[in-house]
């Protein structure tokens, strides 16, 4: 088995409520991520597929098929889009970096087909990212 | 469904590597420069990964606000700008970098109860990083 790395990056804006908690809980529990305007991030997402290297071309899966599924299912969906209004996963779910890797798990599962997705990891800063390995 | 959150936080402190246990010369030789008398220092990076089911009402694992508090208060006042050497920690340990995450380990692990703690990584340099996940 051999696990191959795909980065790539997004920039989003978003916030974070829950209607069903009153203003001054939205407040208190999200602190300055509750601006209802929205603030942004460079967003840099690493998926890792793994599967056994094909003896015929080397490979574990193929990059460029790789890339084209990332571009098509993630990138054009949430590169410079307002993750709340924009992306249909967060008109009801809050966009948290948690979120946003079962998002992208989710939206890049069925359409790979020769190697198996092993990894999701999202870095909202250099100094905070978020793995999910599907439901485990 | 499970999802894996790390944080990087980062403090300076000096420490010499030195064991009771051996000889003068025994500490030269296991430790070399580390075995200077005066000690050095360097830049930790230490990244916690903490795990859990994402909350439903607030998108998280746990909120960042408690992990921050609480690793500012107990690891980073605690350790930043310190010789790790006359910590409680390490008055019967040598303050390797291997201790250090064991120590961190145990700090985080017995005072942080919002999530489960899945990991303690620390980056003594850039070459250099260790990792300890409890006693598996």
């Amino acid at each position: 088995m051999v696990y191959l790395t795909r980065k790539a990056e997004f920039s989003a804006s978003h916030y974070y409520h829950n209607e069903v908690f009153t203003p001054e809980e939205n407040a208190r529990l999200f602190g300055k991520c509750n601006n209802p305007n929205g603030h942004g991030h460079n967003y840099t997402l690493e998926v890792t597929v793994k599967g056994v290297v094909d003896p015929r071309s080397g490979f574990v899966v193929d990059l460029k098929q790789l890339k084209d599924i990332m571009n098509s299912e993630v990138l054009d969906a949430l590169d410079h889009r307002f993750l709340n209004k924009e992306v249909p996963e967060f008109l009801t779910r809050i966009p948290t970096t948690e979120n946003i890797a079962i998002a992208i798990w989710q939206r890049l599962a069925p359409k790979l087909k020769s190697a198996q997705l092993h990894r999701v990891r999202v870095y909202e800063t250099p100094d905070l990212f978020v793995d999910f390995y599907g439901e485990e | 469904m499970k999802v894996y959150l790390t944080r990087r936080y980062m403090f300076s402190a000096s420490h010499r590597l030195h064991s009771d246990e051996m000889s003068v010369d025994e500490n030269r030789v296991v430790y070399g420069k580390c075995n200077n008398p005066y000690g050095h220092g360097h830049n930790y990076n230490i990244e916690v990964t903490v795990s859990g089911p994402v909350d439903a009402e607030t998108g998280m694992v746990c909120n960042l606000v408690d992990l921050d508090g609480f690793v500012s208060e107990e690891i980073v006042e605690r350790f930043d700008h310190q010789n790790l050497n006359l910590l409680a920690e390490f008055s019967k340990a040598v303050p390797t970098t291997e201790n250090l995450c064991i120590a961190i380990y145990e700090i985080v692990k017995r005072g942080f109860n919002l999530a489960h703690l899945e990991k303690i990584r620390i980056e003594e340099t850039m070459m250099n990083s260790f990792e300890y996940c409890g006693d598996l």
